[in-house]
């Protein structure tokens, strides 16, 4: 299906969030989910579903000041 | 050397470690060792296919390191706190460094936006440690919104150009009853003691360790500056000369 990721639009074979993280291969820390602007818990992805045009937000832990 | 205590956590270390800008992860890893920190600023990122996998974290989590991650990139308090929400959940603590600057050119704090944000910010659970103009009703008002520390800024971000506000940031310490943590601008371990001899709690650096010509090196001339100010602080500064004029240590006559 068509998904939005982080504004781009994407084609993903993934049908729950924790599909979708899984593709992506980041690390194993550091990593946050939110779709339409609302935050996803970790402990929720594998039951997220993922529905065509959603908006998805994943953010990962980068260095900084 | 007293503990510094913020939002009931001590610390032995008042040089609180950006991660920013190091040209490697085994340069910040070793730098932040040499350092003797016990709290390191992270930030966040959108991914983007073709991002390196980069396990940053990995070089920084230590049992005494105390993450402390950022809002950098937000421009107004909603999106503070959806960042906040993020990186809650990203780095599993509820400490915070707010952080909404909207000019690129100067990166100097939306001080409207990080007041409003520290209200809701609190509300919410989270430890919020604001930078900040060094303002020091802004910085009443943040203390009295909740915030656990105020960091008012030396200078730019990166300027290195060292203690700017030092006039103000002596009115905030004065007045200040949480921790003042000055963030931004310090450039080298003279200004991060400058700061620690007026009574600031801790100093948080970034650039200046970073691109150093050796990070390790410069990470541990910070520390000492650190320690030093702070021992100064402790042991009671004497008093500056108000007209420029002197005061005898040795007797004057009798040697002629």
């Amino acid at each position: 299906m068509n998904i939005f990721l982080n504004g781009k639009q994407q084609q993903t074979s993934a049908t729950t969030l924790a599909e979708l993280v899984a593709s992506l291969s980041l690390p194993a820390a550091g990593v946050a989910a939110a779709v339409e602007s609302k935050l996803v818990k970790r402990t929720e992805w594998e039951t997220f579903s993922l529905a065509e045009g959603m908006h998805v937000t994943v953010v990962r832990a980068v260095c900084g000041g | 050397m007293s503990d510094l205590i913020i939002a009931g956590r001590a610390f032995k270390s008042r040089l609180f470690l950006g991660t920013g800008k190091f040209r490697s992860n085994a340069e910040m890893q070793a730098a932040i060792a040499a350092s003797g920190t016990e709290m390191v600023t992270v930030a966040m990122k959108r991914i983007e296919l073709g991002d390196s996998n980069d396990d940053m974290l990995a070089h920084v989590v230590r049992p005494e390191i105390q993450l402390l991650p950022n809002t950098s990139g937000v421009r107004d308090a909603e999106e503070a706190v959806f960042a906040a929400q993020m990186s809650r959940e990203a780095f599993g603590t509820p400490w915070l460094k707010l952080e909404i600057h909207p000019d690129p050119r100067y990166l100097l704090p939306d001080s409207t936006e990080t007041l409003r944000a520290t209200e809701m910010l609190v509300k919410e659970g989270f430890i919020v440690l604001p930078y900040c103009q060094a303002d020091p009703t802004l910085c009443k008002r943040l203390e009295e919104a909740g915030a656990a520390a105020v960091m008012p800024l030396g200078s730019p971000i990166g300027s290195n150009l060292g203690l700017r506000t030092r006039d103000f940031l002596r009115i905030i310490i004065e007045q200040s009853s949480v921790p003042v943590i000055v963030d931004a601008g310090i450039g080298a371990p003279s200004h991060a003691a400058e700061a620690m001899e007026m009574g600031a709690s801790a100093c948080l650096v970034n650039t200046a360790i970073a691109v150093a010509g050796n990070p390790s090196a410069m990470a541990v001339a910070f520390r000492k500056a650190v320690e030093a100010g702070r021992e100064a602080y402790e042991a009671g500064l004497g008093t500056a000369s108000l007209n420029f004029e002197a005061e005898a240590s040795s007797p004057l006559t009798a040697f002629l």
